[in-house]
């Protein structure tokens, strides 16, 4: 990777020419991160901030709380079903958009050259509008008023509005919407690589439909899945808006809880510990995409 | 009825009947096969041969089930197989592109049919390695496609169709991506391979000398038909119209009218020839190699215009005093070398001249 090709060198003016991009990585991707981390272990100021004095507190109370008078030690029920619910969404969320986005992706890939630039067009248009927006947008269809349910009633199939908004349910189908072009596009590039003459390879070799799927088509789009998922699970795993929107108070993500910290829970370093936990997760699904991608693809 | 057709598929492996595939319909329709009918026999090496375009890999995807005749019917070893899917038809493709699983390595692409077939794993195993010594690539069982070359991969697609011993062998001009050498080298190792497996080969081919040298026979195409099916020395030396004969090596061709059981060509001169029972315009097909150029006065005569030394042999194209040509194929060693400008006499074997309708 490091080796030198002719007329190519790492020379002075190879640093020199990096030297703004690594300044701004330095300052505004690691800065950050290394503050939270930081922070993370100090312990937490009367109101709000840190004192610098180190502490496990912010660690501790990831997954534990201590009681207030008798001090004995318990898991935290509430932060383990908000870890619950997050994992539950994202998980949930990535499943959907899968489903949705593999077909989608299908059709798009198989249509002619000409009028694919169209459906791709079409896929990225809810990205020209804000999240926030079009969040509400979603409440406004599926609140107890909205276009959804005035839409049963009239027609008769239910007698009471059924209460979507600030349910899970709500907070799923936002995250499918806002994510699902995510899924798409990772996908839709592989499957455009994809030979389909290996289809008919397949199926002349005794495969049935749904053999030629399993072993032949998602095998070898089996990138474009890894990413696909990792793009729509990782962003689901640390969701603040559509959580807030749509699930209201109560139905929690760890981006919520880990905002209440910093705000009315003024609990710096836990809300720092918390980021530090969704970091790591990040991580190490990256890091199985890649051992994943790395295993399947040993020359590219 | 039906008995007889029983008796008589025994030895027929495929029997395509009135087989026809219309593309679109409407003003917009393309008929890539007209009305195609055709028996191969069980063990034989039968090549589609014809230009790009003459439906040839369109009759063969009709037999491996690709595609779906519009008209007509398939039958394989006696049984219908026209709207078979490919799947349920014991019939293998060798593809022009190789289509090897690029995720899955050579021993596993060679057991993916076995696999499919629900063949126990140890069978296959068997069966791969056997297959793999068939075509002498034991030694490359582990590798991924990609890491190997153009005719190492041919030979994978090759062993990847033949391990589930189809009774059909269908091979979409496998040969066209390898280089000259490595194509002869492929052309005795598939007649190799077809005679010791005996499993029938339908080779498709643009290329009359592939043709020639490897079928027992040969079904020439253009533009949708089947214009003449026969052995290659049928197709060679008798060939039923000009296409065929202009397709199938070189030939001349002389335009002429019988007179008194002779021809009279655009010279004015008669040539004795075999007139197959032809009358009135006819043209005369002649191999270069059946013009014989002297020095003396013959049949015919003309002037070198172009001499090209090819080895063994040199070829003269010589005008004939009606503005046409005549191609003569000789020996280099047999005559006394002639030269441009160099007027000859020109002697034809009259038994070799094939009479066409004009």
């Amino acid at each position: 990777m490091s080796r030198q090709t002719p007329g190519r060198s790492k020379g002075l003016n190879g640093w020199l020419l990096s030297t703004p991009a690594l300044i701004l990585l330095l300052l505004a991707a690691s800065g950050p991160l290394l503050i939270v981390a930081v922070y993370s272990v100090l312990e937490k100021g009367d109101y709000s901030g840190v004192r610098w004095i180190l502490s496990g507190e912010g660690w501790f109370r990831v997954l534990f709380e201590k009681d207030i008078f008798d001090h004995t030690i318990s898991l935290a029920d509430a932060n383990l079903s908000i870890f619950w619910r997050s994992f539950k969404l994202s998980i949930a969320t990535t499943v959907i958009t899968f489903a949705f986005g593999l077909p989608t992706a299908w059709f798009i890939a198989t249509r002619p050259a000409k009028s694919r630039a169209f459906w791709l067009f079409l896929i990225t248009i809810p990205f020209w509008t804000n999240l926030l927006i079009r969040t509400f947008a979603i409440m406004e269809v599926i609140r107890n008023q909205g276009i959804l349910n005035t839409f049963l009633m009239h027609f008769g199939l239910i007698s009471e509005p059924i209460q979507i908004l600030y349910t899970d349910t709500a907070v799923l189908m936002g995250m499918t919407y806002v994510y699902l072009p995510l899924m798409v596009l990772p996908l839709y590039a592989a499957i455009d690589r994809f030979d389909f003459r290996l289809i008919e390879a397949g199926y002349d070799l005794y495969a049935s439909r749904w053999q030629v799927l399993r072993g032949v088509i998602l095998p070898i789009i089996k990138p474009g899945i890894i990413a696909g998922c990792i793009l729509v699970f990782i962003p689901s795993l640390g969701a603040y808006v559509t959580p807030r929107v749509l699930g209201g108070g109560k139905n929690m993500m760890i981006g919520n809880f880990i905002e209440l910290q910093f705000g009315q829970g003024q609990n710096w370093p836990l809300g720092a510990a918390l980021s530090t936990v969704l970091l790591l997760v990040v991580l190490v699904s990256l890091l199985v995409y890649t051992r994943a991608s790395s295993r399947d693809n040993p020359n590219g | 009825m039906q008995r007889g057709i029983c008796i008589l598929s025994t030895n027929i492996a495929v029997d395509a009947r009135n087989v026809g595939k219309i593309y679109g319909n409407g003003a917009g329709a393309v008929t890539a096969l007209g009305d195609v009918s055709i028996a191969i026999e069980k063990g034989e090496f039968f090549t589609l041969l014809g230009p790009s375009g003459c439906g040839k890999t369109t009759l063969l995807r009709c037999i491996a089930g690709f595609e779906t005749p519009t008209t007509g019917t398939i039958h394989l070893s006696g049984r219908d197989i026209t709207y078979d899917p490919p799947y349920q038809r014991p019939v293998n493709t060798v593809f022009q592109s190789y289509a090897l699983f690029p995720h899955l390595s050579v021993a596993q692409n060679v057991g993916f049919g076995l696999k499919m077939q629900g063949t126990p794993a140890s069978d296959v195993a068997k069966a791969v390695e056997r297959v793999l010594a068939l075509v002498k690539l034991e030694a490359f069982a582990d590798r991924l496609p990609q890491q190997l070359s153009g005719g190492q991969q041919q030979r994978v697609a090759l062993a990847r169709a033949l391990a589930p011993e189809p009774e059909v062998l269908l091979l979409d001009e496998p040969l066209s991506a390898l280089d000259l050498k490595l194509r002869k080298e492929m052309q005795s190792e598939l007649k190799r391979l077809q005679t010791e497996t005996g499993i029938t080969f339908i080779f498709v081919t643009h290329d009359q000398e592939e043709a020639l040298t490897m079928s027992n026979r040969i079904g020439v195409m253009s533009a949708g038909a089947l214009l003449q099916v026969g052995t290659p020395h049928d197709i060679y030396e008798s060939p039923v119209n000009r296409f065929v004969a202009d397709f199938i090596g070189e030939t001349n061709f002389l335009e002429g009218e019988v007179e008194g059981g002779q021809v009279r060509i655009g010279t004015g001169d008669l040539l004795a020839v075999d007139l197959n029972g032809e009358t009135g315009g006819v043209t005369l097909a002649i191999r270069p190699e059946q013009v014989s150029v002297k020095a003396a006065d013959a049949q015919l005569s003309g002037k070198i215009t172009e001499a090209t030394y090819l080895g063994t042999d040199t070829h003269y194209t010589i005008g004939l005093g009606d503005g046409s040509h005549l191609v003569a194929r000789v020996q280099s060693n047999s005559v006394a070398a002639f030269g441009v400008g160099d007027t000859v006499g020109i002697a034809i074997d009259a038994k070799a001249v094939q009479v066409l309708k004009s």
